[in-house]
């Protein structure tokens, strides 16, 4: 047999029928689905009198709209949002699909529940009309976003209709420095690879310094796959996984488990598959890092200088003219003098319990500065309850964090969680496009680490000289 | 879904590189729960004021290119979210052809599946074609999808190329479910055996 990726792997046991055009049809495992992209989709299945071919496979969360302050009970102020969310409420009912509606503690962020759930599993194909799907990859799960035309085609067939993608390796060797986490790794990809680097491809990400990540860190790492182009992002399993996935609510049990082990435990690339594109680099290359512009891959070191349009070519010369007039930034500003006047922690990017602990552990002994908005959006009720229940909680509303109700929130601001124009946000989320956190609003991506460093200080800030000068108590 | 089979028409420059799906479709306008009236709100925040005004300099807000139903664009078109309210925005515009250097996976698909056919060239052909966009009204381009060719108003041709599956749904306007349910038997085959394989899925 020729040696296959762990890509080649997943695909070639979900593929029900190729075509002599290279088309193929693939077996959807696990889809999940949320209220922004299925409203016209259960809609579709409705005028065409279809069902739901697999509804113990299908998983519906809303997240989006979901408002995030405290007072759940009453309920949803804006009309289309409501209006949207009370739709996902009955296209769940009415095709009989898994469901956590808004009341529910384990309702959340869809990527953040479907691995808390068990939902998400090594060797699966997961689908969900949403790009960041790219996060459930972690797991050795081949995982990628989707239209809603899609997600009508998989409510109603259970699978998708895809061409193969190429292969790509991307590894990091050695141990990340201090004050390094998840999140700068996989920024630091894309600004290696550019948002269109991974194009054509799936990526597996591997090395050491991805094998010593935690299942959240890999999570982190997979989400962003998307902003580098790649259909899905890929790592495979082992001992940190099982340890993940093993018992958890729909994870299987008992002679299951050991079967499911068996195979899981076969999910790797083989020593000399094919791969058509490799990036390595070593993680010790990697500082903290945050963006500068309006494209995930304007990605530069915290002791950096804001860029020069000059130093770039091609397109990307207009482009960072552009980003730079929406971002009110002059080249040659350090990076660490950008005054910021909001910090979001959440998102399915960094809205799990580790990216709560790394924000508690900074912000010991600190305070955010007088002035600055600084918001905690756990990404799921169980995420928010855990954190209550460590006494994280407790300590980062002391500190002058807003403790909020799990949802998208800030990532995308669809719910009252925007930025106003010209507000400058510290943000942990993945995309810094102009106007995604509200219109005009301008967005530094970063970690947990250096978005608390930057709550504490006011401005863009490396968060290991923090470590060593700002504690006050 | 529509068919797409050859479009003559005026083509709108947009020499800018990462579109993204926040700039073509801003999320307010994603909390519909219909596919139509999109197009009034393309590119919502590059056309339209803080008062909701008509940006003046902005391509499609300018006579010549407001009945445009092609559009050239810079690499890397419609990265970003998988929202499907993009291409609905852009044919809902009047949109049935983009021409880029690279497209992301995601919108590129989506495209597909709404009647819109985009099409990824050499950055010297879209420099060409941009050239000839920037013309306005009067330089139209044909688009023919069955001959795999784009003619620009000086009649030079170029030839792309396009998935033979995605091209022939196209041209016929074909529903990609109802194809997908002539194979059930192979679904149901798949699910039987995936039962024995792997019952814990």
């Amino acid at each position: 047999m020729s040696p296959k990726t762990l890509y080649d792997k997943i695909w070639d046991a979900h593929l029900v029928h190729e075509a002599e055009d290279g088309s193929s049809l693939i077996y959807v495992d696990r889809h999940l689905v949320h209220e922004v992209t299925s409203p016209q989709a259960f809609e579709g299945l409705r005028l065409a009198n279809r069902k739901v071919r697999a509804p113990e496979k299908t998983i519906a969360v809303p997240d989006h709209n979901v408002p995030t302050d405290i007072d759940r009970a009453k309920g949803i102020e804006n009309e289309q949002s409501r209006i949207q969310v009370e739709a996902l409420d009955t296209n769940a009912k009415d095709f009989g699909v898994h469901y956590y509606p808004v009341s529910d503690v384990r309702q959340g962020i869809v990527h953040i529940i479907g691995p808390e759930q068990g939902w998400t599993l090594p060797g699966m194909t997961i689908v969900c009309g949403d790009s960041h799907t790219a996060t459930h990859g972690a797991f050795g799960a081949l995982a990628h976003g989707i239209g809603t035309s899609e997600v009508e085609h998989v409510l109603a067939t259970q699978t998708l209709i895809q061409s193969k993608s190429k292969n790509m390796k991307v590894e990091i060797t050695g141990t990340l420095p201090p004050g390094v986490t998840a999140k700068d790794i996989t920024m630091a990809i894309i600004g290696r690879t550019g948002t269109a680097g991974g194009t054509g491809y799936v990526i597996e990400y591997c090395g050491s310094a991805i094998r010593e990540l935690s299942m959240e860190g890999r999570m982190t790492v997979c989400n962003m796959a998307i902003e580098g182009g790649a259909r899905a992002g890929l790592i495979a399993p082992d001992e940190t996984t099982f340890e993940y996935v093993k018992g958890r609510a729909h994870a299987p049990k008992g002679a299951q488990w050991e079967a499911a082990l068996d195979w899981w435990k076969t999910l790797y690339s083989d020593d000399d598959a094919h791969w058509d594109k490799v990036v390595t680099f070593d993680a010790s290359e990697i500082a903290p890092l945050v963006t500068w512009g309006t494209s995930p891959e304007d990605v530069l070191p915290i002791d950096a200088e804001v860029p020069s349009p000059d130093s770039f070519e091609g397109g990307k010369v207009s482009a960072a003219t552009r980003s730079l007039e929406y971002m009110g930034l002059k080249p040659g500003t350090k990076l660490k003098d950008i005054e910021i006047d909001t910090v979001f922690i959440g998102s399915c990017t960094n809205g799990r319990i580790e990216d709560l602990r790394e924000v508690a552990k900074i912000m010991e002994g600190r305070r955010v500065k007088e002035g600055i908005r600084a918001m905690i959006v756990p990404g799921s009720g169980l995420v928010r309850a855990q954190a209550e229940e460590e006494g994280l909680a407790d300590k980062l509303t002391a500190a002058g964090f807003e403790w909020r109700m799990a949802g998208c929130s800030m990532c995308l601001g669809m719910n009252p969680d925007q930025l106003a124009p010209g507000e400058r946000c510290a943000s942990t989320s993945n995309r810094n496009f102009e106007g995604r956190q509200g219109r005009g609003g301008r967005t530094h991506l970063m970690s947990p680490a250096m978005a608390a460093a930057a709550a504490v200080t006011g401005r863009l800030t490396d968060v290991r000289e923090l470590a060593q000068t700002d504690v006050s108590a | 879904m529509d068919k797409f089979d050859h479009l003559t028409g005026i083509a709108a420059p947009l020499p800018i590189v990462n579109v993204d799906t926040d700039m073509i479709i801003p999320k307010q306008f994603l909390k519909t729960i219909k596919r139509t009236g999109l197009g009034v709100n393309l590119f919502d925040e590059m056309r339209y004021d803080d008062n909701g005004n008509e940006v003046p300099d902005f391509v499609l807000n300018q006579p010549q290119y407001r009945e445009a139903e092609i559009l050239v664009a810079g690499d890397n078109f419609g990265c970003g979210s998988s929202r499907e309210h993009a291409p609905w925005a852009i044919k809902d515009f009047g949109i049935r052809c983009v021409i880029a250097p690279s497209f992301a996976d995601i919108f590129f698909n989506n495209c597909f599946k709404n009647g819109i056919l985009p099409i990824a060239l050499p950055q010297a052909q879209v420099d060409l074609l941009m050239k000839d966009a920037e013309k306005g009204q009067n330089a139209r381009m044909t688009v023919d999808l069955e001959a795999q060719t784009i003619t620009t108003s000086d009649g030079e041709v170029i030839d792309f190329d396009v998935d033979p599956f995605r091209k022939h749904c196209l041209l016929n306007g074909l529903d990609d479910i109802a194809l997908t349910l002539e194979k059930a038997s192979a679904i149901d085959t798949f699910e039987q055996q995936a039962a024995q394989s792997r019952p814990w899925v």
